[in-house]
């Protein structure tokens, strides 16, 4: 029950981060291998709101997203957008868009590495017990898993409801075919990619509410936010939520009855079965 | 056409020039045993690191970042056996589990599409890393192994010059063979080459299967250089990425490419390494978007390329 | 002397999700003849030899070349056994020569040259579609009809037992054209067996021995193109009801 229970929180922290991915990967074709320090560098901007001027986590989010939204763009327009403009196909985009990211992410630890140290980060706030069906569970979980999951929630109608998620969606499903009919495409993929950077930035955010981080830690995030969009389906959100979840599950079952230290080698082996029985994940369609 | 000569006039300089290279590197123990041997050892296992890499990554356009991997496993291949058998039949046994894994790997992975492939070798050595730390520690011994075998640096350095010289002669074998012409094929058009009786899949494994088991067998060689090794220095995800680096900085497309690249990138590094150790990941990092922005074929496509507007600056003049 | 029966495909169907682009088509193919496969846009034509040729797998049927099942294997596979072909949009190996272009077509496949041999073969087929003077250009720099060519040549390299031309000759302006319909009627006096795909009818009318007509997946009519070309449904299919 306790695994459950801790599992189910962690993967709504999950979700939002596969979200982020999911946005820039599914809409703006880019494979941001960046992602996980985009939520480290959301982690590091919280803690610094926290023990610097004592604001909430929660309450900077709402400078940390727009932050985040900003310079996402940047990136997009300035790194991004000649790579896809002299993109002769779809691979050697993706070669092209692999190498730049790493670039990206490296240059991102370093800069933090340059302004924090190499030491762990953690601070405490909202460690009070919280009791669900008897058992307490840490309260600052409990804010982290609902905010991850109404910005999903928000992020999910916002996109299958109103006319821009419509233009989103109409470039992850054929970005020629939405051009021919009037969608500023590079406009588009630029909203999505700043957009999924902000998410990501978010969950960074809420997860260092009760996770403890350093500067290049990145990439283990990276890491399990692939794992869940290639798991969950690519352009596919209900899968990448389902899979956040039972990537959330796995980690915490593992975690507790076998050992800490085999969290990421549970998530890979997951990934592994994908790859061998169901490739195109696990509501994607078979394509060919 | 397609050359069907034995040797080219071409080749032939080229074989003259890399046996006097080859001649002149392995002078180095003579010269100095300490700190630029030690640089030497690096270099040495930089060049055949990043040049098997090539092999398979420069013409299927596959990244992978597997090389810690298969690295760390033959390191620990010789680290577990040592006082059981001889260290050239744990050499023998690394590079065959290399191979085996590499297989393993593309059978899974090769047939999906590349961003599959690039997502699975960028965690495989973190999750080999994982699983062996938690063998060990469960079943009881220590983090690490002791290799207690008396090799001498120098004896690394010739090994690694040798395993060097072999990774060329594959190298050219395989370009001069059906094998390199079906891989650039594919690198052009796998429909294409499926259409015309390539099995793509097969190539693509065969090709990892052999830079697979050069990374092992590299990593069983430098085993000695270590007394202990553990599993974070055996499966250090930074080699996979050095790798990668220095061979797109020299330019994957070209058997001579990557050296270009691991000589200047690994005595840069050494020094930052020493001056700043915290800004590694900043240069690595530039070093990534230099490749994408400035220098896509790396310095051997760069230069190819002023070489070729020098020869037709210099006939143009003539004629 | 009766002739050998080629390739024979046996009620094929072809599923994408609900949607039946190959629906039970069968016709047989005899060895030197040429087959004009033929049908109005989304006919499932094209979809058909791709079925044939192993870019697609069937969903059922059976493909059988001189009497061997080949259906559900990969292209690879097909193309050993010795079915070769063209694409509907011309596909050349960009980085590499049109000598190296031509090759890759005899190296692998169900004629497997190499060394000194293989450039007898290329020098043969060079001049057997006129580029000889071409065979060091890079293919990149070549014109549409001449890439094509390639593309023709490389399909020829591996001598295969049926050829699969898929909309050859479209693209092509009138002169080219005229190029090009004698190109394949030479590989007709060759005698090679040939399924082509084509819209243009003058084409299929001077070049097929037999045509076979596909609409909506499924197999409208079949025989000599002109007495099929007049039969009522064809033309139904072509124009539309009211003309008819």
């Amino acid at each position: 029950m306790d695994i459950i229970i801790i599992g189910v929180l962690l993967g709504g922290a999950y979700a939002l981060m596969a979200m982020g991915l999911q946005l820039q990967y599914g809409v703006a074709r880019i494979m941001n291998l960046a992602s996980g320090e985009v939520l480290v560098a959301g982690s590091f901007a919280a803690f610094w709101f926290f023990t610097g001027a004592n604001y909430s986590p929660i309450y900077s989010i709402f400078f940390v997203a727009p932050v985040a939204f900003g310079l996402n763009w940047l990136i997009y327009k300035i790194f991004m957008r000649p790579l896809v403009k002299r993109a002769k196909s779809e691979g050697q985009l993706e070669v092209d868009s692999i190498l730049s990211t790493f670039g990206q992410s490296f240059i991102l630890v370093g800069l933090m590495l340059a302004i924090f140290g190499g030491k762990y980060f953690n601070y405490s706030y909202l460690e009070r017990p919280f009791d669900i069906l008897g058992q307490a569970y840490e309260l600052n979980r409990i804010v982290a898993f609902l905010f991850s999951i109404t910005l999903c929630i928000v992020l999910y109608v916002w996109l299958n409801r109103t006319r821009v998620g419509l233009t989103l969606r109409a470039v992850s499903v054929n970005p020629e075919a939405a051009g021919l009919v009037g969608i500023d495409v590079p406009n588009a993929a630029a909203l999505a990619f700043a957009l999924g950077g902000a998410v990501t930035a978010a969950g960074g955010a809420l997860l260092s509410m009760f996770l403890t981080f350093d500067a290049s830690v990145g990439v283990i995030f990276t890491m399990k936010a692939l794992v869940i969009v290639i798991m969950g389906g690519v352009r596919d959100i209900r899968g990448t939520i389902l899979v956040a979840f039972i990537l959330g599950l796995l980690e915490t079952g593992v975690a507790t009855l076998i050992d800490p230290g085999l969290t990421l080698a549970s998530a890979y082996l997951l990934f592994i079965l994908t790859l061998i029985v169901r490739p195109e994940g696990i509501f994607g369609k078979r394509s060919k | 056409m397609i050359e069907d000569k034995f040797l080219t006039r071409r080749e032939l300089a080229g074989f003259i020039i890399a046996i006097v290279a080859l001649a002149i590197a392995a002078m180095l123990p003579v010269l100095n045993t300490g700190y630029i041997l030690s640089l030497g050892v690096t270099i040495a296992m930089y060049t055949v690191l990043s040049t098997s890499w090539a092999l398979f990554s420069g013409p299927t356009h596959y990244i992978s970042l597997a090389t810690a991997a298969f690295f760390g496993l033959g390191m620990y291949v010789v680290g577990s056996g040592i006082e059981v058998l001889p260290f050239p039949i744990l050499a023998i046994i690394a590079t065959c589990a290399g191979a085996v894994l590499a297989f393993l790997i593309g059978v899974a992975t090769l047939r999906l599409s590349g961003i599959y492939f690039v997502i699975f070798t960028l965690g495989l050595a973190e999750f080999i890393r994982q699983i062996v730390t938690w063998v060990q520690t469960t079943m009881g011994t220590s983090s690490g192994l002791y290799v207690l075998i008396n090799i001498e640096e120098k004896t690394i350095y010739w090994r690694l010059l040798c395993l060097a010289a072999f990774v060329y002669l594959i190298g050219w074998g395989i370009n001069r063979s059906r094998l390199g012409f079906a891989l650039r094929i594919i690198g052009n058009d796998e429909e294409v080459a499926k259409h015309s009786g390539i099995n793509v899949a097969l190539v693509k494994v065969l090709l990892f299967m052999i830079s697979g088991s050069i990374a092992a067998l590299t990593g069983a060689l430098l085993a000695p250089r270590w007394t202990y090794i553990e599993p974070t220095i055996a499966f250090s995800p930074m080699l996979s990425f050095l790798v990668v680096i220095m061979a797109l900085v020299g330019g994957a497309q070209r058997l001579w490419g990557p050296i270009l690249g691991v000589i200047p990138f690994a005595l840069v590094w050494d020094l930052i390494t020493a001056q700043f150790p915290n800004q590694t990941a900043l240069m690595l990092g530039i070093a990534f978007l230099l490749v994408v922005y400035a220098i896509p074929n790396g310095i051997g496509g760069q230069g190819a390329k002023y070489w070729a507007k020098f020869k037709h600056w210099r006939d143009f003049r003539v004629t | 002397m009766s002739p050998n029966l080629a390739l024979s495909v046996h009620n094929v169907t072809k599923n994408f999700g609900g949607l039946t682009a190959v629906d039970q088509i069968t016709f047989d193919v005899m060895e030197h003849d040429v087959v004009g496969l033929i049908g109005p846009n989304g006919s499932g034509k094209t979809t058909m030899l791709n079925v044939i040729s192993g870019m697609l797998r069937s969903s059922s049927g059976k493909i059988k070349l001189y009497g061997r099942n080949i259906a559900r294997h990969s292209a690879n596979r097909i193309a050993r056994q010795g079915i070769s072909r063209t694409f509907q949009l011309v596909r050349t190996l960009p980085t590499m020569t049109v000598a190296e272009n031509i090759a890759a077509g005899g190296v692998f496949s169900y004629r497997r040259y190499w060394g000194k041999e293989l450039n007898r073969r290329i020098r043969y087929m060079l001049s057997h579609v006129g580029l000889s003077d071409k065979a060091e250009m890079p293919v990149a720099a070549l014109t549409y009809i001449d890439q094509k060519r390639v593309e023709l040549a490389r399909a020829l390299m591996a001598d295969p037992k049926v050829l699969l031309l898929d909309e050859w000759l479209a693209g092509l302006n009138p002169s080219e054209m005229k190029i090009g319909i004698n190109l394949i009627r030479g590989l007709r006096y060759e005698g090679r067996t040939i399924i082509i795909v084509e819209h243009h009818m003058d084409a299929i009318r001077s070049l097929c021995d037999r045509c076979v007509v596909m609409n909506s997946g499924v197999k409208i009519a079949e025989g000599n193109p002109q007495a099929v070309l007049n039969e009522p449904e064809v033309i139904r299919a072509y124009l539309g009801e009211e003309n008819a």
